[in-house]
């Protein structure tokens, strides 16, 4: 088996709401969770609505801080790394995230947004990085000519697929992508699928794979975890778990597969 | 029959540029009670049909042709105040994309309870009430109704939108990939509550989704966009279990399976050349 190259060890966070004249509420978001991603592979994260799995994504790198848990890249420990350092380890550690307007800066054109990355990092020529900026937006389906474009020029999917392209131009090692394809059309969703894949091999990346379609991890993941209310409540190899949940949340999330004419 | 909405010849161009058009003549019709699902390629123009029953397309783009009759009345003929009174109101919408629909510096129960005053003239405790309700009804507790949407996971605003929607009862739902962020057990739980609404209010649907899971569990009828125009259009029975256009076959073939045993492949594309001769 291939080495760890991300783990995180009893993530906690609890966040504050102000609730006026009932005080401070607390919403715990993470509790004690621990996970493990190996080197070239991919390790899903499923769950409910509101369990915790983009607070968890943000925490991993660093975007929010923990209360408590320590997360190791490549060995490394990145809490109480400064600014500089963090920064020149996120070219390595890219997000896809799950709010793909928002996520997008509307004053840039998508030429720019894409290719930030590679100007920040300083990462080959103007010309190599536009061609590099080019290549991807084609493999992710859109064309050269949309560089000049602004994000609200774009449908739903095409600004995900924005936002995937911006991660994978900087050749990371690890991607967490958060719901990467959940506004794709199945055949969109294919090809987007199809091509992490391809990168996967090509690059031996290995993601953190968010979503809440067990149809969409099983054609992705090698293993899977599932996170109910801040917990991580059922862990292992996706055959395992499709075949043999255990976890009565598992359970129920594999029978209300849509598609099977329920009466409702 | 009942006929509620009935799209025709809707065309779509960007403004600057009318010859570019991005709906091309598209018509289809809605009864009460009923829900047509529209699915397609992404960036075939869903979303923008759906923005501009309710007038809502941006300045960039314009309506260039069609009539859009809901209830007996045109429109695109009423002005953007008579328009404003349906949005939210006899039209219940939900965006793509809530956070550009949610206003970040005002508490979600406020924002709901903002669409029941000003349709329902609702306050006091039967609107912190009508508001609480709501919440629950799509899972979320009462007590965040004091909550700012970025304090919100992205199901959950999706939620919030979805209860917005429905706070007035409306005569139609316009859903636009309404439960794209939603794992599957609250999908379900969504998806009865908007089926318990069609059947008490005789609510009709125009449900914009990707997911063939769904459009097979509460479709009458679908319509299959493909770049700008309506390729297929029937019976949820007859575009799922005989599709006739090639390219809803194509996208058929590529609907994932539960227990992966099916490989994942890119759309088929063989036949593109076919289409446009024709
Ligand atoms: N800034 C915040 N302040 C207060 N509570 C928050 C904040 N952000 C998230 N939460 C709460 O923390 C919990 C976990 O949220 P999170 O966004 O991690 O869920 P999620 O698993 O990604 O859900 P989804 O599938 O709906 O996107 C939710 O109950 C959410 O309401
Ligand atoms: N303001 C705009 N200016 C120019 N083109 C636009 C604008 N808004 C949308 N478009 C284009 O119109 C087409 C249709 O967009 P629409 O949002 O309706 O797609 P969609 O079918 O909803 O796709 P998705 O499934 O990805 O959400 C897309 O190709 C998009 O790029
Ligand atoms: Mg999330
Ligand atoms: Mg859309």
């Amino acid at each position: 088996m291939n080495e760890i190259i991300f783990s995180a060890v009893n993530l906690n966070k609890t966040y504050k709401q102000n609730d006026g004249r009932f005080g401070i509420r607390e919403i715990k978001a993470l509790e004690n969770v621990s996970l493990h991603l190996r080197s070239g592979s991919t390790l899903a994260i499923v769950g409910e609505s509101g369990s915790g799995k983009s607070t968890l994504a943000r925490c991993l790198l660093q975007l929010l801080p923990l209360d408590s848990g320590v997360v190791y890249f490549e060995g490394k420990n990145l809490i109480g790394l400064d600014k500089k350092e963090l920064r020149q380890i996120r070219r390595y550690l890219q997000m896809v995230f799950q709010d793909p307007f928002a996520s997008l800066n509307p004053r840039l054109k998508v030429g720019q947004i894409v290719g930030e990355g590679l100007v920040i990092h300083g990462l080959g020529s103007a010309s190599e990085q536009q061609s590099k900026v080019i290549r991807m937006l084609e493999r992710v389906g859109l064309e050269e000519s949309d560089m000049e474009k602004y994000p609200h020029e774009f449908s739903g999917g095409q600004r995900q697929r924005i936002g995937i392209a911006r991660a994978l131009v900087l050749s990371p090692k690890v991607v967490v992508c958060d719901e990467p394809v959940s506004a794709l059309d199945v055949s969109i969703q294919a090809q987007i699928l199809l091509l992490l894949k391809e990168l996967q091999s090509e690059m031996n990346l290995s993601y953190l794979f968010i979503s809440h379609d067990l149809r969409v991890v099983r054609h992705i993941a090698d293993e899977v975890a599932v996170m109910f209310q801040g917990k991580i409540v059922e862990q292992g190899q996706v055959v395992d778990i499709y075949n043999n949940p255990n976890n009565e949340y598992t359970k129920n999330l594999l029978k209300a597969i849509p598609g099977n004419r329920v009466a409702y | 029959m009942n006929q509620l909405l009935k799209v025709s010849d809707l065309s779509i161009s960007v403004a600057a540029e009318l010859d570019k058009q991005l709906v091309k003549n598209i018509s289809f019709s809605l009864q009460s009670g009923k829900t047509t699902c529209i699915v397609g390629e992404s960036g075939s123009g869903k979303s923008l049909t759906a923005l501009s029953i309710m007038g809502l397309l941006s300045k960039q783009l314009k309506r260039v042709s069609g009539q859009i009759d809901f209830q007996g009345e045109d429109l695109t003929k009423l002005d953007g105040l008579a328009l404003q009174k349906i949005r939210g109101g006899r039209i219940g919408m939900i965006f793509q994309e809530p956070m550009t629909s949610l206003n970040p510096v005002l508490t979600i129960g406020y924002q709901i309870g903002e669409t029941l005053t000003q349709h329902l003239g609702m306050k006091g405790k039967l609107l912190k009430d009508k508001v609480d309700f709501l919440l629950e009804q799509v899972g979320i507790p009462s007590n965040r109704a004091n909550s700012y949407p970025d304090e919100l996971s992205g199901g959950q605003r999706q939620r919030v939108m979805i209860a917005m929607s429905i706070a007035c009862e409306p005569a139609m739902l316009i859903a636009d990939e309404p439960t794209t962020a939603l794992d599957v057990t609250v999908q379900a739980q969504i998806l009865k509550l908007l089926h318990e609404l069609k059947g008490r209010m005789n609510m009709a649907m125009l449900f914009i989704t990707h997911d063939f899971g769904v459009v097979s569990d509460i479709a009458d009828d679908v319509v299959v966009m493909f770049r700008g125009e309506i390729v297929e259009y029937g019976k949820v029975n007859d575009v799922l279990g005989n599709p006739s256009h090639p390219y809803t076959k194509a996208l058929l073939a590529c609907v994932p399976d539960a227990d992966g045993k099916k490989a994942l492949k890119p759309i088929d594309y063989s036949w593109i050349n076919e289409f446009k001769g024709a």
